[in-house]
């Protein structure tokens, strides 16, 4: 179960997150939803530790995330990653086991096993050699995508992974959460864009600076939270009542 | 045409210029991979003239001028990351800044504390000074880095691929990022005197850059980098010999020729060779 509580994230004067409290039970499959700005990306970094928060705690079972990295895969968004590094598909999913061989050595029998599966699993195996620049936008998710399976976390944070993707990836990639889903993993997947393909988490985070809703697909995918969300600013409106408050912070 | 490659050799100090020549050759190219895929092949350059100051200062305590010029070198890296961290200012003007200040910084000191320091043969590389001490001392250097490159090759590679990822990972960013630069400073150290501060960038960059037309991964990146500016180094040593003129410039100029002809007639990538010539992403 991961829980957070309280968290607030300025960037030196601009507020970019205010009072975020939330839990997700382990095994759900949950989206992060909000328009461009409304900061998923600085969400998903602030649970990680890699920007500082003004205050809130972030806790992973009963300890506080930041302690147990090695059980957290995190897929940076798209336009973070500098795609004319030289290196090759299959490297980039190996950093996936960076932290499961000594220094120095050489990857295990295992860590090649399980990254020749995860690339199988997004069907990306052939390209393996390839040099990641030499990939579509698609293509260079569904690799990230691989190293987070490969990485074997409880717990995967992913920014934005269907950015870029056509309708036949997403339908892999769903394929795929639901596979890890099966296998007890807990998922919080951010999303800008708002439609029916939502319906196929099991919860929404709907934020705008706040958080402004929780709940199944079909509660949150309301005119007012759009309205909320994506047109009016969010403290025009009152919107206590959609979300049931956790903590007061 | 042997006795024209032989005679130079016959010479004690062109032995030992070779010798360090080859090793900074081999060295630079290397570690220089690592901030040519960072985007920050400039830093190179930065760390090289933040090393003065430190010779200065080193030189006037009568200690060893190795550790001033690596702690120089080390401070100036740290206070590039802290202005990034703690104010709005961009890298690229944090590092003039910092660069033209240490530098006069040296200059200064090197002047004020009436140095016997010969600020030229630092500037610009002086081959005729180089003893069998400072071979050693390449040599050890050299040694050391790539010993600590290839314990750390998956470790360096994260962070310079994906430093956010590497952080989410648990791994130690701040350690890494001055590790790293310990390794730049150093081989501008291990470097200075056959091809002195102000041109070491071009052998940290050059010969990396050309390698990087012509492979796809970093591994193969350092390993032809280092052959380039290996070959480079001893050109520029027999040029510098027949056409009496300092080493430094003759290396950066043949290695930056090497880029060139890469340009040109890389297999996949030459203007003139690529069979389909995609237009640049403009990304
Ligand atoms: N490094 C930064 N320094 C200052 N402000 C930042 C920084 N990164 C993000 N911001 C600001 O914080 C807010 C949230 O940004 P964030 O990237 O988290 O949004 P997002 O929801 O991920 O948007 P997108 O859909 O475009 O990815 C924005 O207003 C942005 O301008
Ligand atoms: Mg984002």
């Amino acid at each position: 179960m991961l829980l957070v509580q309280c968290l607030t994230v300025n960037y030196r004067n601009v507020s970019a997150l205010r009072d975020i409290s939330f839990k997700l039970r382990a095994g759900a499959l949950v989206g992060l939803i909000g328009p461009n700005g409304a900061g998923k990306s600085t969400l998903i970094k602030a649970l990680l530790g890699l920007i500082p928060a003004q205050s809130g705690r972030v806790l992973y079972g009963d300890r506080p995330l930041i302690q147990q990295r090695r059980q957290v895969a995190y897929v940076p968004q798209r336009s973070q990653i500098d795609w004319d590094y030289p290196t090759t598909v299959w490297n980039v999913v190996m950093l996936a086991r960076s932290r499961h061989h000594g220094w120095g050595r050489s990857p295990s029998r295992q860590s090649v096993q399980i990254v020749g599966d995860a690339l199988g699993r997004v069907g990306m195996l052939d390209l393996k050699d390839r040099p990641i620049g030499a990939l579509s936008g698609g293509q260079q998710q569904r690799v990230f995508l691989a190293r987070a399976i490969a990485q074997e976390a409880d717990l995967l944070l992913l920014d934005e992974p269907l950015a870029a993707v056509d309708k036949k990836t997403e339908a892999l990639v769903f394929q795929i959460y639901d596979e890890l889903k099966a296998e007890g993993k807990t998922m919080l997947i951010s999303c800008h864009e708002w439609g029916g393909i939502l319906n196929h988490y099991d919860e929404l985070l709907l934020l705008n600076q706040q958080l402004i809703a929780q709940g199944a697909p079909q509660e949150i995918m309301t005119p007012e939270n759009i309205q909320l969300a994506y047109g009016l600013l969010p403290h025009q409106k009152h919107f206590h009542d959609s979300v049931e408050p956790l903590f007061f912070c | 045409m042997l006795q024209w490659l032989l005679e130079p050799l016959s010479f004690e100090f062109m032995r030992n210029a070779m010798m360090v020549g080859i090793l900074s050759g081999i060295l630079c190219p290397v570690v220089g991979s690592y901030l040519l895929v960072q985007r920050m092949a400039l830093l190179g350059d930065v760390m090289a003239h933040s090393v003065l100051p430190g010779l200065a200062i080193a030189f006037f305590l009568k200690i060893n001028i190795l550790i001033g010029a690596f702690v120089s070198g080390v401070i100036s890296a740290l206070l590039i990351a802290w202005i990034r961290s703690q104010t709005r200012v961009k890298v690229d003007a944090a590092m003039a800044l910092i660069f033209s200040s240490f530098f006069a910084l040296g200059v200064l000191l090197i002047t004020l504390l009436r140095n016997k320091l010969e600020l030229d043969g630092f500037l610009f590389g002086d081959i005729l000074g180089v003893s069998q001490a400072d071979v050693l001392r390449t040599g050890g250097i050299t040694l050391l880095v790539l010993a600590l490159v290839r314990l750390f090759y998956q470790e360096l590679f994260f962070y310079t691929f994906d430093r956010l990822g590497a952080q989410a990972m648990g791994l130690p960013i701040n350690a890494i990022y001055v590790g790293l630069m310990s390794g730049v400073t150093l081989t501008i150290i291990a470097s200075m005197q056959t091809i002195g501060v102000v041109l070491v960038v071009a052998l940290l960059v050059g010969p990396a850059t050309t390698a990087y037309l012509l492979v796809k991964e970093l591994h193969q990146m350092m390993a032809v980098g280092a052959l380039l500016g290996t070959i480079a180094s001893i050109m520029g040593m027999y040029t510098s010999y027949y056409l009496n003129v300092p080493s430094g410039p003759c290396i950066v100029l043949i290695s930056f020729a090497f880029f060139m002809l890469a340009v040109l007639f890389s297999p996949s990538q030459g203007l003139l060779t690529a069979k389909t010539r995609s237009p640049k992403p403009t990304s």
